[in-house]
Parts: structure tokens; C-alpha cells; sequence
């Protein structure tokens, strides 16, 4: 009888509570989860700019931290204007960002804090995540998105970036992955956001992360580089690469790039591959040394600011993209060039 | 370890070497053009096989069955599948210009996993037309399967159903081990697709190929996401060329670029 009792006034009440849910959602105004990365206790600030991403969406924005001993990487984020809370789980079973226990573990974040975007970068975490977040909140997610037109509306590269999309959402929640040359990561300066503790469903992961092998480099990152100089096959060896592009990598303060021809042929490392495959780049200035000029390496550099090329072939298509272009031997140019930067 | 059944998803898609060009009425781009198989797919047919001819799975390879959701041309991505060795086809039929979104899909192969007992399911990274990077993961999500995605390498353990797969990414690699069923994305380092031989392409038109319709699978070519236009990207005009490396510094001086 109690129990009945109970069982009908809590109904009333979850029912009068489900009813002010529904009709505050009608009128709740976006609200943005970014979703940042860290790697061993370091926040990537590579991923912050996903918080700049939703400072053009408008509203709130929270940020999103996982990973064990957080904390300094939550008060890191803390710092960075314009969010007002930073979520973060401490558990080291987050440190590995696998998407089998992280991916849960975001659904009821996002599910708690009712928010109406989730914003990651389109980098190697986020495109392992975001897609499997977007398929558990069955929303259709919009991926590498250059820019916003408005809370529904995006504009994001098709075919290699050969056409460029606008499209329109009809999800209630926004699952958006960003290219992050499109939108400069947020300063951490000039904030003092709140630091919350997230809900942690602790699902387990079926997968177990077994190790890495990281290129180590001193040079400067080659994603959001300012400079960068790429090599292609007219380097003709591993050996030549390192003797020709280095030093020049070096007299420019540049990031080391490479097209795909390179890396196959074993030039470069996997992870320096520029393209629609490898990574998207736009510094200031990128510097293309021996590559033709493909449609899937335009893919991941024609949006740099002022693009040099040196290429024995006065035809190379990368010609027609290039604001300068020197036609010469690589090897007798690029050691001139790396000369007169090093004595200028 | 239990037998491999793979499902191989693989998409009819512009072939990568011609340069898309965006229709007059900017709603998408010109499709009457070359197609071929995306080449991520190729990819993981390519692996498929190899894990059947390398015995590389202690279970062998019981299955290889490919799929692909596609107007009526796409049965020639599965013809092409089946000479490079995969044992069957599963062509579900859309009209032309009606495209699926990775959501769609990722239900649609959900609903072939159960279906056909799949324990394998590898998928390319992402489809060099809309370049979403998705599916695969979806497909992971919904049926709650491990992923490893952006694959290099794939190994399998001796005994047992353990699967020790090497991804690429940022800045290097990584090494992950799951234990089957599981969803497998390629990276282009996975392998190098063969080319299908005239013989074998002469016997893969014998093999069979199963026609369904999406409906078959309770899917419906709805679209969460609206295409508001499609246009060329800003035009990138060269800037000519320089006679030597001081006309080159000068020049990048000029510019701002040093």
C-alpha cells in the first residue's frame, strides 16, 4: 500500500520533473563540451582548439579531461578564457584515450551535462572516438569542419578538399570533429574556470593498449608548425632526405614534412606524411622540395599562407598552386638556399 | 580459435587520380566520371585474403564475404573484391545519387554482422568522397566490438582469439590487442592490393553475389545531415616563377613569409 503510495507521488513527481526537462530544453541555449586531449599528464594545447571552435558557437563552454593523477592537466585548462567549467575523471584506465572505455565514459558526460555540442579535434584521437560517441548518441557526426555558420550549419572539405561542403544538422546533439588549422588553438591565459569532477561509468575495455613508438624530434610539431618543409621522391634516398631537408628544416626553424612517395619509399617517417591520408598542414610559409604536386598532397597543404616549391620539372602541377616557384636541381638548390638563410 | 568469417564493407567511389569537379548546380560533383574501389577497401580485401593464404589465423578463414550499399554499378566493386579472392558478395541496391551516411551504414553492416555470423569485420579508414572517418567506428560502437582503427599491421596469436593490431598515429604508432569479434580500419601502410588476374577475374563472375534491398535491413536513406551546397574551393593562383635561390629569398621576403 505504502509502496504504492510512493511508487504514484514519485510517478507525479518524475513525471512533473521530466515535464520541466523537456520544456527547459526547448528553451536551453547551446551549450559546448570540448574535448581535450592529454598525453602522460600533459594537456595537448593542440586541442584546445576545439575551445576556440565553440567560442564561435556561442554559449557555455565546458571542457573535457580523462586520465590518471588530472588534475594538473584540469588546472592547466582552468586557465584558458572563455571556459567556464572544466569536467575531469581521474582514472588512469583514461590515459590511453581508447575509445571502447572513453567513448561511455564521454555518453554520460555529455548526457549529464545536456549539452548540445561536442567539439574534438579531427586528430588521431578524435577520429577514434568521436565516431564511435556519435554512434552510441545515434547522431550523425560532421567530421574535420572548417568553419561555422551557425549552431546547425557547418562547411567541411570533401574529396580531398576538392569541394568544399555545407551542411546542415538535424541532430539534437552535434558530434564535430575540427580541423585544427582552421581554427587556432585557445591561449591558456586569462581564465579561471571551475574544475568538476565528471561522472566515470568505469566500463571496462576490451581493448588492452599494448605500446607506442613515437618519432621523438626536437623540432617544432609538424601539425601546427609555422613553417614547414616537405620532401618528395626527388630526394631519391633516407640518406639524401636527412642530408638535403634537415639542415634546411633547421635554417628556417621548420617542421619536416614529406609527400607520399617519400614515405612509401621509406624517406620519412609515416607520421610526417603531408595529405588528404596524412596530415592536413597551413603555416605560413611551405616549402615543397622534390614533389610533384598531387591531388591528395594539395589535400593537406594548399591552405598554407605562402607556398614555395623547388622542382627540376617546369611542369610539376605543383607549380600552379606555388607563390614561388624555382626551377632547378634540389640538390644543388635546396644546400644555395639553406647557405644564404643560415649567413642572412 | 574460432574461423575467421570476415565481412569486407567496400564502396563504389570516384577513382582517386581524377580531380573532382563540383556540378553547375552546386549540389555535389560531377559523377559521370571513372569509379573505382575506394582504395582504403582495397586494402581490406587485400588483407583478407592474406590472412587466408598466409594461415595466419589459427582458426583459418572460414569466409570472406564483401558488401557494398550502392546504386547498380557498385556489383562491379564487388566483382573486382571477389578477384582479388573474396568468396562471396552482398550488393545492396540504393538508387543512383542516394547516398548513405556513415550512421546508415554503420547500422546497415550491423545488421549483415548478425546475420551472417561475422567475427571480422575490416573496413577502410574512410572513403576518399566525403573523407568522414567513421563508419568503421560506428559499426564498433553499436555492436560494441573493439576497434582498432588506422591499421599498419594485424597479427594474430598463436592460439587463441587475441589480435595484436599496430596503428598509426599521430607522431609515431601505437600497439593494441583485442580479442575477436572485433572492427579492423587499413591504413595505407597495411599492405599493397594485387591486381586481380583476367583468370581470376573470369571466376569471379561465377562466384555469387546476394542482391538486397535496404529496406531488407530496416534502413532507410534519410539523411540527419543536410547538404546546404557544394562549391569550389578558393582558387590558388601561382604566383610564377623566380630564376634562381636569391630571386627565391627575395621573393619569400616580399611575401612575408621570412
Amino acid at each position: 500500500m505504502l509502496t504504492t503510495v510512493r511508487r504514484a507521488v514519485f510517478g507525479q513527481a518524475r513525471r512533473g520533473l521530466a515535464q520541466a526537462n523537456s520544456l527547459s530544453s526547448l528553451q536551453r541555449l547551446l551549450s559546448t563540451l570540448a574535448v581535450l586531449e592529454q598525453n602522460n599528464g600533459k594537456l595537448n594545447t593542440g586541442s584546445l582548439s576545439a575551445i576556440t571552435a565553440a567560442k564561435k558557437l556561442g554559449g557555455p563552454i565546458h571542457a573535457f579531461v580523462a586520465g590518471g593523477n588530472i588534475k594538473s592537466v584540469a588546472d592547466e585548462a582552468a586557465k584558458v578564457d572563455g571556459v567556464e567549467k572544466i569536467i575531469a575523471v581521474d582514472n588512469s584506465a583514461y590515459d590511453r584515450g581508447l575509445p571502447e572505455n572513453y567513448a561511455p565514459l564521454l555518453v554520460e558526460n555529455i548526457k549529464k551535462g545536456g549539452y548540445t555540442h561536442v567539439i574534438a579535434g579531427h586528430t588521431a584521437f578524435g577520429k577514434n572516438l568521436l565516431p564511435r560517441v556519435a554512434a552510441l548518441l545515434d547522431t550523425q557526426q560532421i567530421s574535420d569542419i572548417t568553419s561555422i555558420e551557425n549552431e546547425n550549419t557547418f562547411v567541411r572539405p570533401i574529396y580531398a578538399g576538392n569541394a568544399i561542403a555545407t551542411v546542415e544538422s538535424s541532430d539534437s546533439i552535434k558530434v564535430i570533429t575540427i580541423r585544427g588549422t582552421a581554427f587556432p588553438a585557445a591561449e591558456v591565459a586569462g581564465g579561471s574556470a571551475s574544475v568538476e569532477a565528471g561522472v566515470d561509468p568505469k566500463a571496462e575495455s576490451a581493448t588492452e593498449w599494448v605500446s607506442e613508438d613515437l618519432a621523438t624530434s626536437d623540432r617544432p610539431d609538424l601539425a601546427t608548425a609555422s613553417r614547414v618543409v616537405s620532401g618528395g621522391r626527388g630526394l631519391k634516398s633516407k640518406e639524401q632526405f636527412d642530408k638535403v631537408m634537415l639542415p634546411l628544416a633547421d635554417a628556417l626553424g621548420a617542421a619536416v614534412g614529406a609527400s607520399r612517395a617519400a614515405v612509401d619509399d621509406g624517406y620519412a617517417d609515416n607520421s610526417l606524411q603531408v595529405g588528404q591520408t596524412g596530415k592536413v598542414v597551413a603555416p605560413q610559409l611551405y616549402m615543397a622540395v622534390g614533389i610533384s604536386g598531387a591531388i591528395q598532397h594539395l589535400a593537406g597543404m594548399k591552405d598554407s599562407k605562402v607556398i614555395a616549391a623547388i622542382n627540376k620539372d617546369a611542369d610539376a602541377p605543383i607549380f600552379q598552386v606555388a607563390d614561388v616557384g624555382l626551377v632547378g636541381d634540389l640538390f644543388e638548390k635546396v644546400p644555395e638556399l639553406t647557405e644564404k638563410l643560415k649567413s642572412a | 580459435m574460432s574461423a575467421l568469417r570476415i565481412l569486407v564493407p567496400v564502396k563504389r567511389v570516384i577513382d582517386y587520380a581524377v580531380k573532382p569537379r563540383v556540378n553547375k548546380a552546386q549540389t555535389g560533383v560531377e559523377t559521370n566520371v571513372k569509379h573505382s574501389m575506394n582504395p582504403f577497401d582495397e586494402l581490406s580485401v587485400e588483407e583478407s585474403v592474406r590472412i587466408r593464404e598466409k594461415k595466419s589465423a589459427p582458426g583459418g578463414v572460414e569466409d570472406i564475404c564483401v558488401i557494398s550499399a550502392g546504386p547498380p554499378k557498385a556489383q562491379d566493386t564487388l566483382r573486382t573484391a571477389m578477384a582479388m579472392g573474396a568468396d562471396r558478395a552482398i550488393h545492396v541496391e540504393t538508387k543512383e545519387g542516394e547516398d548513405l551516411e556513415p550512421l546508415s551504414v554503420a547500422k546497415l553492416l550491423k545488421s549483415v554482422v548478425e546475420q551472417q555470423k561475422s567475427n571480422l569485420v575490416i573496413l577502410g579508414k574512410q572513403s576518399i568522397d566525403d573523407d568522414a572517418n567513421q563508419t568503421g567506428q560506428m559499426l564498433a560502437g553499436l555492436l560494441g566490438w573493439p576497434q582498432a582503427t588506422q591499421a599498419s599491421k594485424v597479427m594474430f596469436e598463436k592460439e587463441g582469439d587475441a589480435v595484436t593490431v599496430t596503428r598509426e598515429v599521430d607522431g609515431g604508432s601505437e600497439t593494441v590487442r583485442a580479442k575477436l569479434p572485433m572492427v579492423i580500419t587499413t591504413d595505407l601502410r597495411l599492405n599493397e592490393p594485387r591486381y586481380a588476374s583476367l583468370p581470376n577475374i573470369m571466376k569471379a563472375k561465377k562466384k555469387p553475389l546476394e542482391k538486397k534491398k535496404l529496406e531488407d535491413f530496416g534502413i532507410t536513406a534519410e539523411r540527419r545531415l543536410k547538404i546546404v551546397k557544394v562549391t569550389e574551393p578558393p582558387p590558388r593562383q601561382g604566383g610564377g616563377k623566380v630564376d634562381d635561390v636569391d630571386g627565391l629569398v627575395s621573393k619569400l621576403k616580399e611575401l612575408g613569409a621570412l
